[in-house]
């Protein structure tokens, strides 16, 4: 009987340290490149960017730890978008009943691709990337493929209280809260964890691991929508094209986070800062000039060595 | 047997894991011959053929081949040396045809670029050696049916030079026909001087194609001989050991009024038609060989598995219920404890209370607006319970389980269960690798359980176990229940009698 433990278990706090660690080294060396960097401005810039990422990631990480991937979500942005430009401009609805309709829409999009895995057994991978195509073609379906100006109704969201804290800011960080509540002290957070480690075991202990899959992908397609009505509060507008390749942003930070892509293993906490990573990265190498192909070759390069440097802080050894 | 004319010998093989599995055993190959090697469940056969086909490196002993020293380092030694393995398991590519099979290791080609030609042409010499000349080479292997896909495996062992052949299991997937088929190859294998071991649970097929067979009990070779000279009796008896008949002995407990029926619960081939009452009470053995459908059976009544017919009535008053998954069965008042605790009952890197509260956390969670939140303290206080009472060792009630050893996780998911407190526990191979003071306590558990009125149905492939403890044992023989036995009318020779029970295999459509 081998006495080490098949996963590593490591307080959420280690993982934390390490990447609050990384955005200092990362803000000081931007700030010693450029004398901007280090400003009021900046921060409101990534303060006001971050919450469509932010609700986005959380929603991903418990896709991550119950072991599957959703790769839908940058379209089931979109889609939600339209959803309430046409609730807002078609049907004349105020817009907290436009929002919402546009949210139970996403979550509903989110609950067809988590019963077709259950049902079926099919990989998400698989069911996320034709929802993918899915909610991108009604987006410009219901858009006829052009922006909609959805007008001012929004701003509020983003206009900000103080230093750039907008009630998105302040949404996004509380809704983050309450998701680490739930992924470790809730049963649903325990069943999530569970199925990821071992959905073999969780049957077995006679718990039906399907509602609980469920949930996660309706809640996960709910939050792009959040993300979507994030984005509209700031462009005042409703874009089929947005969140194109978002999806991947999510994961990234995600798994910058330390988040197992496995399963399992996830902490909000962690994707939190794995966002704000990413936020950072983009805003300070916007600050120093960098082009775009530039800032692609290097935010690749972060995602790959982050991961690479969390198994060095896992186990020790990579691999 | 004289040293001359053996190709293989072997002196004090030895290997233990948790406890001796092998020990000490002389065997002497000849070429030529067939070896059949017999035993009980975790006897040692699979792991003194695995020795010897390099796969495990063995503590203690010698061995010799041809003549010269032999102590293979890996599978690929072993296969450079003449000695090649067939296991239970296939490992053929279904998707690859026959001659890429048989030449994976070393397909002939030219920079890179596979010759056809000359794989075609020398995989139809190694076919035309196992009798297989009449298929193309160019046949998927998915194509073919289990049996030939076994001797498209046989002929990729016997591809390089072969002296010493063993096939582990060679017929537990076969058809009669197959098993015919597979036996004119091995004779003609026999006439080349190759010398073949063969490892069974099948005595009729034994009788038909060894020359010498060897016994296997508790690590040690209890007897070999020519066939001819053991009767089918004297080699169950043989395998059985005496000291099976004198098991610890017990008061007979008063079953109450039945806990679980089953009615002619049918899943294809592995479980047919079994038809079983367990009582409130009382411990039901199963016993059976390896495949007889023991673990199928559990899985079925638990709705780990479908069921394709058949009943399953529990309750108190007894009441046919619908099991269609495993939470139908727990609703129902069942519990399983899988034999397997690794892959299909524990999250090892888990903790011990996450683990014991896997399932169990509607009792200690409270409805908050955004889900039930468990109550960290209670789950802490309900596991350290049942590391009190069940003796389990942790170093805190938040270690992972995967750092315990196995008596310790094995309490772990018994803990879980406990707390359900089901009506019916099913519970396979509840001892297995758990040292012997934890497997006092684990039996000791159930027969508290029984004393509870519970009722138990216990799989285990160790037969002292069961008769030590159960009120009955059920054997099941190529899945279906051939016999039950009553604790004053059972001994050890009538339960592996009929475990072995040479019963006609009807898929043979001779």
């Amino acid at each position: 009987m081998s006495t080490r433990p098949v996963k590593s278990r490591r307080p959420l706090g280690q993982s934390a340290l390490g990447l609050i660690g990384a955005l200092v080294v990362m803000i000081i060396l931007f700030s010693l490149l450029s004398r901007h960097f280090f400003s009021a401005r900046t921060f409101t810039t990534i303060a006001n960017e971050i919450p469509d990422l932010l609700v986005m990631s959380v929603g991903m990480t418990f896709v991550l730890v119950i072991g599957g991937i959703d790769l839908s979500v940058g379209s089931m942005l979109a889609f939600t978008g339209s959803v309430i430009s046409v609730a807002a401009l078609q049907w004349g609805w105020p817009p907290l009943a436009a929002a919402a309709v546009g949210l139970v829409a996403a979550a509903a999009g989110g609950a067809v691709t988590g019963l077709i895995c259950v049902a079926w057994r099919v990989p998400s991978f698989i069911v996320s990337l034709g929802m993918l195509e899915v909610a991108r073609g009604l987006a410009y379906r219901l858009t006829d493929s052009r922006t909609a100006y959805v007008g001012a109704s929004f701003d509020w969201l983003g206009n900000p209280w103080a230093f750039g804290i907008t009630p998105a800011f302040v949404a996004a960080i509380a809704i983050a809260g309450f998701a680490q509540w739930i992924l470790t002290r809730t049963v649903f957070g325990r069943h999530a964890t569970a199925i990821g480690t071992n959905e073999k075991a969780v049957r077995l202990a006679g718990v039906d691991p399907r509602p609980c899959q469920v949930a996660i992908f309706a809640g996960s397609a709910a939050l792009a929508g959040l993300a979507a009505v994030f984005q509209i509060s700031r462009l005042e507008a409703a874009d089929p094209n947005a969140g194109v390749g978002m999806e991947l942003q999510a994961i990234a930070a995600a798994v910058i986070g330390g988040t197992s892509l496995m399963g399992g293993r996830g902490s909000i906490v962690s994707t939190v800062l794995g966002a704000l990573v990413i936020a950072v990265l983009e805003a300070g190498l916007a600050q120093v000039g960098a082009t775009e192909p530039t800032k692609r070759i290097i935010t690749g390069a972060v995602i790959v060595g982050a991961v690479i440097l969390d198994r060095y802080r896992a186990r020790g050894i990579p691999g | 047997m004289s040293g001359s004319d053996a190709v293989l010998s072997v002196r004090g093989l030895g290997k233990s894991y948790a406890a001796p599995v092998l020990d000490g055993v002389d065997l002497e190959l000849a070429g030529g011959e067939v070896l059949a090697l017999v035993g009980e469940n975790g006897a040692g056969k699979s792991t003194l053929a695995q020795i010897i086909a390099g796969l495990v490196v063995p503590a203690t002993g010698s061995m010799c081949l041809a003549g010269d020293d032999y102590r293979p380092a890996n599978r690929p030694a072993a296969e450079r040396a003449g000695v090649q393995i067939v296991l239970q398991e296939l490992n053929v590519i279904p998707t690859l045809t026959i001659a890429e099979n048989l030449f994976l290791h070393r397909l002939p080609r030219r920079a890179g670029v596979i010759r056809r030609g000359e794989l075609r042409t020398r995989a139809r010499e190694a076919m035309a050696r196992v009798g297989l000349d009449r298929l193309s080479p160019d046949t998927l292997v998915g194509e073919l049916g289990l049996g030939l896909q076994q001797m498209v495996e046989i002929a990729r062992n016997l591809v390089d030079p072969c002296r010493v052949l063993i096939l582990d299991e060679p017929t537990a997937m076969l058809t009669a026909r197959e098993v015919d088929l597979l036996f004119v190859q091995v004779r003609r294998l026999k006439a080349e001087g190759v010398a073949v071991v063969f490892v069974s649970h099948r005595l009729e097929e034994l009788a038909v194609i060894a020359d010498r067979i060897a016994v296997l009990r508790g690590g040690r070779l209890v007897a070999i001989g020519p066939m001819a000279n053991y009767s089918f009796g004297e080699l169950v008896r043989l395998m059985a050991g005496r000291d099976l008949a004198e098991g610890p002995q017990r008061a007979v407990r008063t079953a109450g009024p039945p806990g679980l029926r089953l009615r002619d619960l049918t899943r294809g081939r592995a479980v047919r038609g079994v038809s079983l009452e367990v009582g409130r009470g009382e411990i039901v053995g199963l016993a059976g060989l390896v495949g007889s459908g023991r673990t199928e059976l559990l899985r079925l009544i638990f709705g780990a598995d479908h069921a394709e017919s058949g009943e399953v009535w529990v309750g108190d008053p007894l009441r046919k219920v619908e099991i269609r998954f495993p939470w139908d069965a727990v609703a129902a008042g069942i519990a399983l404890v899988t034999e397997d605790r690794k892959s299909e009952g524990l999250l090892a890197g888990e903790g011990v209370a996450a683990n014991i509260a896997l399932g169990n956390l509607a009792g200690i969670s409270r409805p908050t607006p955004l889900g039930r939140a468990v109550n960290r303290t209670r789950e802490h206080a309900m596991a350290a319970r049942h590391v009190g009472a069940l003796g389990i060792r942790c170093a805190s009630t938040g270690q992972p389980v995967g750092e315990l050893s196995g008596g310790n996780q094995q309490k772990v998911l018994l803990a879980r269960w406990l707390e359900h407190d089901a009506a019916v526990y099913l519970l396979d191979e509840p001892s297995r690798g758990v040292d012997p003071a934890a497997r006092a306590d684990i039996h000791a558990l159930m027969t508290g359980l029984a004393e509870r009125g519970k009722a138990l149905l216990v799989v285990s492939s160790d037969l002292r176990e069961l008769m030590a403890l159960c009120d009955r044992i059920a054997v099941l023989s190529k899945g279906r229940l051939v016999q039950v036995f009553d604790r004053d009318s059972w001994s050890a020779d009538a339960i592996l009698g009929a475990a072995f029970c040479p019963e006609d295999r009807e898929d043979g459509a001779a």
